[in-house]
This record gives structure tokens, sequence and C-alpha cells, in this order.
């Protein structure tokens, strides 16, 4: 199912066209309207109607968080205020609060972004979808309800919290679509089961989740403890909001939506393009936004793209689930290295527990990087040889992922610190 | 069907087109729009071959047309509907579309006559005026005319350049309702014209020209709507700050 075959569908060619068009006209509106990147392009020496091809996209500068800081809070908006519909804002958790705006038309696209994605996801206008995501400064609620209702689907739109309420409606209202945090996905699960409610008593067929990072593995558990099939989708207000990329149902990467703006991956450290398929630092440019374009965009979300095509039809390439941010990433032995490329072969290793600890030191110059994973019980209880050979399968799968040889030691289970929050993976024991 | 990309151009040391990149695809109606002097002439006069491009890409079907002559980009399937008409004034009617049909001489008397009459079905006041000298026509007619006689050619891409110049208000909308109808039947056009508001009523896509350059591209609906678009091409009164 598709929401626009058209352009879900495109060729390469035909999207190379459309995207030099579209990003030729960006440029000459960003130049004219927002004196940043007038400042910028004269800075690095670029004529921004010289630009002739795609492959010229890296030589244009950059736009990070601190930029859309420095201009806080209208400083980057191409479009005068009379023309922008709604006004945005991060959450301001990582520091000062960012703003971003919409003329109708953006309004318009969000909804036909959003749309793909929830299309993409199983959902019709025969759903009736329960946005459990805050509404407010925050885009999620309010870009995923356009897009439902663009679908025509029935839209419930509950926003976050009260968790009993939630069941509640979604028991009543005969909820057959859920919108949330996979996190918050699982905190539903959990209260259903201790209010002893059956979850195959439910009506829910599809979730779209978002927000946060999560892995395959809480993939499973929310499919099978909702019955539903769990797609990932990914967004940015500094971009847009939701809508930027969605996973359809095959649940093996999230579509781009490529004629709306570009996609690189670069190195952080370079900041040059990583090689395709490569894991890196995802940068976005948009190409239709009218309020608030951005050329560039570091999302300091690390992921990777992939190239090869996708069974369900769509040729918008896809991404990788984020994998974590930039500000996670270490050097070791001068490879980065990402905690989650260890946590991605942990997982697919049978025996292992979803809890480790990666322990970095210097012994003389040289870095030495050591990976405590828990395994189950039985594993001790067997002969050494097989544990052994687990170390050794683990190494080995480590080594040719990162490229550089890994110590592997095997603990008990619930041996390694638990956190409140985010689990702390990574000591670095190196004074530098 | 058509895919530019940077193209410039211009006349001796004037560069009017800076860095064009547009495309039209098969069955679509796209419009270029733009101010007095933003190049949209000189748009077509670089695709049809009349001025040679100084750089850039102009693709029909796939083949490239830059170093084409006039009538070898005819042959490919590219027709201009000029603006002013340009119709053979001493001409009658059907002598006009019958010169119309010269990129299809290979056909047989049958299939001319055929073409005549889809002309004339789709015109019925060419169907009346057949043995009317050209000159004598009012300018609507003249128009519906130079149309007829671009579509004589069977062409892959019409293009339309001002089709609406110096026409009355009323005559204006039936040239529309009949660019309308050229897309039902399956052409792909081209419309280059000053008239924002009729043109994006009628195209799927536009994209507006400003100083040689494309400055925006959308779909009809959201150009009608973009507060720039409107400011300038549009006449709606937006009161300033």
């Amino acid at each position: 199912m598709y929401w626009d075959q058209e352009k879900e569908c495109i060729s390469r060619e035909n999207l190379e066209q459309l995207q030099l068009e579209r990003l030729q006209s960006t440029l000459y509106r960003v130049a004219t309207h927002v004196p940043f990147y007038r400042q910028k392009f004269k800075e690095l020496k670029v004529d921004p109607d010289g630009f002739r091809a795609l492959s010229e996209l890296a030589k244009l500068p950059f736009t990070t968080k601190q930029d859309l800081r420095d201009n806080y809070p209208y400083g980057l908006f191409a479009v005068p205020l009379r023309d922008v519909v709604r006004v945005h804002s991060s959450s301001g958790t990582t520091g000062q609060a960012t703003v971003v705006g919409y003329t109708r038309n953006d309004i318009k696209t969000w909804s036909e972004l959003t749309a793909r994605v929830l299309t993409g996801a199983g959902v019709t206008n025969d759903d009736v979808v329960q946005i459990a995501f805050g509404y407010g400064l925050f885009t999620g609620g309010f870009g995923l309800h356009y897009g439902a209702e663009r679908v025509g689907a029935s839209v419930i739109p509950i926003s976050s919290g009260n968790t009993k309420r939630q069941i509640q409606i979604m028991q009543d209202f005969r909820t057959t679509a859920l919108i949330c945090t996979p996190s918050y996905a699982l905190v539903l699960a959990d209260t259903m089961e201790e209010m002893g409610i059956n979850t195959s008593s439910l009506s829910l067929k599809y979730g779209l989740f978002g927000g946060e990072p999560w892995s395959e593995a809480m993939r499973h558990e929310i499919q099978n403890k909702l019955g539903i099939i769990a797609t990932d989708n990914y967004g940015l207000s500094e971009i847009m909001g939701p809508g930027v990329a969605g996973e359809c149902q095959e649940c093996n990467g999230l579509h781009l939506n490529e004629d709306h703006f570009l996609y690189e991956v670069i190195n952080p450290e370079t900041l040059e393009p990583v090689k395709p398929g490569e894991i890196g630092e995802l940068v976005i440019t948009t190409l239709t936004k009218e309020a608030f374009p951005v050329i560039r965009y570091r999302t300091r979300d690390l992921t990777r793209i992939i190239e090869e095509p996708c069974p369900c039809g769509r040729t918008l390439r896809r991404m990788e689930r984020v994998m974590g941010r930039t500000d996670d990433m270490l050097i070791v032995k001068g490879v980065n290295v990402y905690p989650s490329q260890i946590e991605h072969i942990l997982f697919e290793i049978e025996g292992t527990k979803p809890h480790y600890q990666i322990v970095v030191e210097r012994e003389g110059r040289l870095d030495k990087i050591t990976v405590l994973v828990e395994v189950v019980e039985s594993i001790f209880f067997d002969e050494m040889k097989k544990q052994r050979e687990m170390i050794e399968t683990i190494k080995r799968q480590l080594a040719s992922e990162l490229g550089i040889g890994v110590e592997v030691k095997l603990v008990e289970e619930k041996t390694l610190e638990r956190s409140e929050g985010k689990a702390k993976r990574v000591i670095d024991k190196r004074r530098l | 069907m058509l895919k530019i990309k940077n193209l410039e151009a211009g006349y001796g040391k004037i560069r009017v087109l800076k860095r064009i990149s547009l495309h039209v695809n098969p069955g679509e109606i796209v419009t270029l729009i733009g101010a007095n002097g933003a190049g949209k002439t000189t748009l077509l006069a670089a695709i049809t071959g009349l001025i040679r491009a100084t750089a850039g890409e102009i693709l029909l079907k796939g083949d490239n047309l830059e170093r084409l002559k006039p009538e070898g980009i005819v042959f490919r399937g590219c027709s201009l509907v000029p603006e002013g008409r340009q119709v053979f004034a001493t001409m009658n009617v059907r002598e006009n579309l019958v010169l119309g049909a010269y990129v299809q001489h290979r056909q047989g008397k049958r299939q001319l006559q055929e073409g005549i009459e889809y002309i004339y079905d789709l015109f019925p006041v060419l169907r009346e005026r057949r043995h009317q000298l050209a000159g004598t026509l009012s300018g609507g007619e003249q128009q519906m005319l130079a149309m007829g006689r671009a579509l004589m050619a069977k062409p892959a891409l019409l293009m339309l350049d001002e089709p609406s110049t110096g026409l009355a208000p009323l005559i204006v909308k039936n040239i529309f309702q009949i660019i309308t109808r050229l897309r039902e039947a399956g052409n792909t056009v081209l419309l280059i014209e000053q008239n924002a508001k009729a043109a994006l009523r009628v195209a799927d896509r536009g994209y507006v020209l400003e100083t040689g350059k494309i400055i925006l591209e959308g779909s009809s609906e959201d150009l009608l709507t973009n507060r720039d678009v409107q400011r300038a091409y549009l006449g709606r009164d937006v009161k300033e700050n």
C-alpha cells in the first residue's frame, strides 16, 4: 500500500532531476532571505547560483544546533512572520530551546509526508488511531495527527500520559493503531499485564513508534506483548518533525522521503561523506520547506543508508534505525567505535543478555577495549570449552565489524551495574 | 518527457538564462510563470533551437536537443505555438493545418484527413472557417488555428507561448478550457504565461522564473497559495506592515 505511488516509486533518474531543481531554488531562497546563509556562502566562497550537480553538495556549509540557538528565535526563517501559520519549539532539555516555523504549504507537505509514513506502516481510513505523543510545542503529536487525518483514519488525540486512561480508551474506542514512543508502548503493555488485561482482546493491529532510539529486541518484545506490527519512524523538529523517514511493513529500515529532503551520512570527525553503506552522522537538507529551510543540518544521529532496494516496491532508499548519538562515539586506536555496533552484534549471539559494558583503557601507549557481557547462567555450568568458543565467536565478529581487536569477558547475569535512566554502557579509563 | 539541466543561454554577451533546471513528465501540463523579461521566451527559443544554449542539457525523451537544428527538434516531437500565433495569413485554415503536418509527410492522405478532422473536432469553429484565409480570422480563432497547426505534427511535447496575449477575457477562458482538453487527450504541455492565475488553474505543476533563474517549483495548488507568488504574480493585495 502506497500513499503517493508516483513519488514513492519514482525512478532514480527522475528523483535526482527533481532534487536538483528543488535544491537550486532552495539555495536561491536561503541566499536571498536568510542572512545567516548569505554570510556562510560568502565565507566559504560558495556561489548559490553556481550549484550545478547534487555531487557538489559537500561544498555547501553545515548547519548545527548551535546555529539554531545563535539565531533564536526567528533568525533563520526564510519568510516574514505574517506568512508563518505555526511555530514549534524543541524541548530545550540539552540547552537553549530552538524555534521552527511553518507556512500553510509547509503544514500541507508535513501532512502528506506523515500520511506516507502512516500508510507504509499499515494505517488506512478504516483505522482508529490513538496518538499518545505529546501535543504542544513538541512536533510529534501534531505531525502524525495531520497525516492520520489526511489518510482518513479516525484520530484520537489523547496526547501523552495517564496510562490507565490510555488503556481504558484503547479498549472502549477499539483503537487499531497506537502512536507513541517505544518505551511508552512497553509501559502500556506492562500496565495491562498488571491489570490482568489480555492484550489479545484489544483491537490493536499496528504501532508506529519513534522519538527515541530503540532496538530490534524491543521491537520483538512490543510485537509479542501487544500482538501488533511495530514500525519505526524518524523525525526531528529542526527538519520538520515526524515524516522525515518511516518504516514500511517489511520492518527493515526506514524509507527516506528523498523528494523533500536530501540525506547524507558523514564522518562526524572529519566531516567527509562516508563510503556508501557505512555508519556515520545523518545530515539533512530540506528541499521544499518554505518557512524554515535548512542546508546540511547535522542531526547528530548515527545511522547508515541502505542502498539495496526494499521488497515493498518503494524506490526511496532506507536508513537503518538510529543507532545512537554522535556524542556516544568513542575513538579507540584512531577508529570510530559506536556502542550500538557492539550491541547489535551481541544481540545476534545466542546466550547473551542485553546488558554489557565497554571498558576502554590505555596500556602504555596503546588503547585497549574490553567488552563485559552478561550471559545466561547455564553457560557457566557448561564445560570451559563452550565458554571459550563463545568468547572467540564474539571476538571474531566484533573485530570484523569494528576493524580493531577487542577483549571479551563473560559475566554472570545481573552483575553489571543497572541505572535508573539511561544505561551507562561505556567506561573510559584513559587519561588523555 | 522533457528534462532540462543547468541551461544557460542568451543573446550575444547578454546571459538571459542563468541556470535553468526543469522537467515535464508525460501527460502533464507544466506552466512557467514570470514577469516580462524574466527569460520565458528565451527558454522556449533555446528548447526549439532558435538560439544555442551556452551551457547545460536539454533532453527530450532522453535525446539531447542542444546540438540539433530547429527542424530536427520539431522532427523529434517538440512543437511550438509561438507568441502572437504567427499563422500564415494568406493561406486558408485547411492549408495552415496541412503545413503543420509537414513532419508527418510520410503519412498517407487518409491519415492526413483524419488528423485534420481531429483538429476540427477539437476546434469546431475551424471546420466552419476551413476555406477562409487565416488572416481574416479573429484573434481567438487564430490562436486555435496556431494550436491546431502545432498538433498536426502529433508532437510529444506541445509548447505554448503566451496563448492569452491580446485576447478578450472570454476568449482567454475558452483557450484555457481547450488546454485542459488537450491534457485529457493525453498531450504533454509546457505552458508559458504571464496570466499566472489562469495558467496555474489548468496546470499540474509550475515553475516561477525570475531574472533568468527558477526561484520556485511546486504543484499549482501550492504555488497559488504561496505568498511570494501571490504578491508578485497574482496581483493579490497584501498589506505591508
